[in-house]
């Protein structure tokens, strides 16, 4: 099955896109769309106008909410919830460079060293996609467990020392730490990182490597200058697939950290089904989504790559 | 030095296994821990093997079917986004019409947006709408987020498509409805397939939209959540890992029949 491994990461910039020939039938193309963008307008678009109102208004659950343009309540929301802000930002940074580190060997190691072990390897990264992510993430409970092997050899390596000078850990756990919750969600959004790494390796021409090596580039040299710029289109929409889902995320820090690794996605939720704040949980994602586009914007521009979809 | 240097050669080979092991690693402890006999409610420290919770998957209350439940919604929500999204993906490929760019936005954005943004501003609008929260709610939620990712693999297929086949086709006398059902889909199909299985595991495994919009309807996620803070039940490992072995079964069983089929042809 030719399917997964084929397909291209949903974020691949620079692919030139032809233009469509002409067809007969002037309706037909809208017939098409209708259904889908209709729906994507309805339960996609709506919903953010209706969030952008709801985080204006006033009120109370009992007497109902009206919208008297109390932008205060963003104002409120960022002075109580920005030291939330600012851990998502961190937590979701280091995960997504994390994976950067981590996934580009194994992206590197399908495209050009697997043989014909390239799509078993291909199969494993994909295959834990097909187990509940709420399981696997229960798992490094068990894991970095408290006196467990990880946290034993952690702490023969002095591990422990640095993490906690850095404040990721503190004293003899791991589990309830941001260290935990930047593992979980390193883990969690690694195979976003190593299919787009895969898909831009994958269509480097093999001769570029012999080139370089004809000319005296040493292996390292011809990373750096061949292999790696070559693979830009894949770092940039594997670090964008990261720290997105990553920066809203708030499963793992609710079940690997702590009250003190709170993330935004965290306040989010319990504004929300808990409290029953509704103004605030709006103004809240509201911000959380204009801050992200913001940040995806400026990092495509900075990148050079234009075309998204 | 031959150590150092087959070291240095293979280095990329280590790390990359390295982190093979890590994203495996969970897996690992989930299949282990489905054997487990855990003394209290919560199941993170072994304790001794048993098979009992593999010879009864069902026997916690509510398990068995918040799993149906998700397993429906994953069908029916595959569906619908497949449908959905094929003939967006045709329209963008095909023709040329106005407001592309707006179309592709209005499709890149839902892939762009964190999912608790989705979830909360979903969830206003059927407060708004004073919507019952439940199976429907659920499942619109579900074809909306996975429509975008429909249209993109369904789009890389048709994009690389030969417009000739389809000429050719026409030239022999197939009509426009022929043409489509014997030449265009069976090329599209893989991309169809792909687009289609990447909802389903998509729609099965949400947590966070489903957890915003589903009211007091319980999908196995949702279940799997729950049970994180009540004590979590043996068989809740026997379930992921049977899930894990049937996909990787599937992978495989699929992936020799598509090689069996590609050498008959050569």
């Amino acid at each position: 099955m030719p399917t997964l491994t084929e397909a291209p990461p949903p974020l691949a910039p620079g692919a030139p896109e032809s233009k469509p020939p002409k067809r007969r039938g002037r309706f037909t193309p809208y017939w098409l769309l209708l259904p889908g963008i209709l729906w994507l307008v309805v339960f996609f678009a709506l919903p953010m106008i209706y969030q952008a109102s709801t985080s204006v208004q006033t009120g109370s659950l009992e007497q109902g909410y009206k919208v008297t343009w109390h932008f205060a309540t963003y104002w409120d929301a960022l002075s109580a919830y920005w030291p939330q802000f600012v851990r998502s930002v961190l937590y979701a940074g280091t995960a997504t460079i994390l994976c950067l580190l981590l996934g580009y060997p194994l992206a590197y190691l399908i495209a050009f060293r697997a043989g014909r072990w390239k799509n078993l390897i291909m199969i494993l990264v994909i295959a834990p996609f097909f187990t509940s992510f709420l399981i696997r993430t229960l798992a490094w409970k068990t894991i970095l467990a408290d006196g467990g092997p990880v946290v034993g050899a952690f702490n023969t390596l002095h591990v422990l020392d640095v993490t906690n000078w850095l404040g990721m850990t503190a004293g003899d756990r791991v589990l309830a730490t941001p260290l935990a919750v930047v593992c979980g969600l390193t883990y969690n959004f690694l195979p976003f990182m190593i299919l787009p790494l895969y898909t831009s390796l994958e269509r480097i021409d093999g001769r570029l490597h012999e080139a370089a090596g004809d000319l005296y580039a040493r292996p390292w040299t011809t990373f750096r200058k061949v292999t790696f710029p070559l693979s830009m289109p894949g770092v940039v929409s594997g670090t964008l697939l990261t720290f997105i889902p990553a920066a809203g995320d708030y499963v793992n820090a609710d079940l690997l950290g702590s009250t003190d690794t709170r993330m935004v996605g965290n306040v989010i939720q319990t504004q929300f089904l808990r409290v029953l704040d509704y103004p605030t949980a709006a103004a809240l994602s509201f911000i959380l989504m204009a801050a992200i586009l913001l940040m995806v914007t400026l990092y495509i521009r900075r990148s050079g790559t234009e075309d998204l979809v | 030095m031959p150590f150092v240097n087959w070291l240095k050669r293979n280095l990329v080979v280590l790390a990359g296994l390295l982190t093979l092991s890590y994203l495996l690693l969970p897996n690992v402890v989930v299949t282990v821990f489905s054997f487990n006999k855990p003394k209290g409610r919560f199941n993170y420290e072994w304790q001794q093997f048993s098979l009992d919770a593999w010879k009864d998957p069902c026997g916690v209350s509510g398990l068995c079917g918040s799993l149906s439940l998700s397993l429906q919604i994953a069908v029916w929500a595959t569906l619908g986004a497949t449908l959905l999204g094929t003939l967006i993906a045709f329209a963008l490929v095909r023709y040329r019409f106005r407001a592309r760019g707006a179309v592709n936005s209005l499709i890149f954005l839902p892939m762009a947006m964190p999912e608790v943004v989705m979830a909360a501003s979903l969830l206003t609008l059927f407060l708004n709408m004073g919507a019952q929260l439940g199976f429907w709610t659920i499942l619109i939620a579900h074809i909306m987020f996975c429509l975008s990712f429909v249209v993109t693999a369904v789009k890389a297929r048709v994009m690389s498509m030969d417009p000739k086949l389809e000429e050719a086709a026409r030239d022999l006398y197939a009509g426009p409805f022929q043409t489509f059902v014997r030449v265009t889909l069976p090329i599209a199909a893989p991309g169809i397939a792909a687009g289609a299985l990447l909802a389903f595991a998509l729609s099965f495994d949400d947590f966070i939209i489903t957890n915003f919009n589903a009211g007091s309807t319980v999908t196995f996620p949702m279940f799997v959540w729950g049970s994180a803070q009540r004590g979590t039940p043996v068989q809740i490992n026997v379930i992921g890992t049977t899930m894990f072995v049937v996909a990787v079964l599937f992978v495989l069983v699929s992936m020799v029949a598509g090689n069996r089929r590609n050498r008959q042809k050569a």
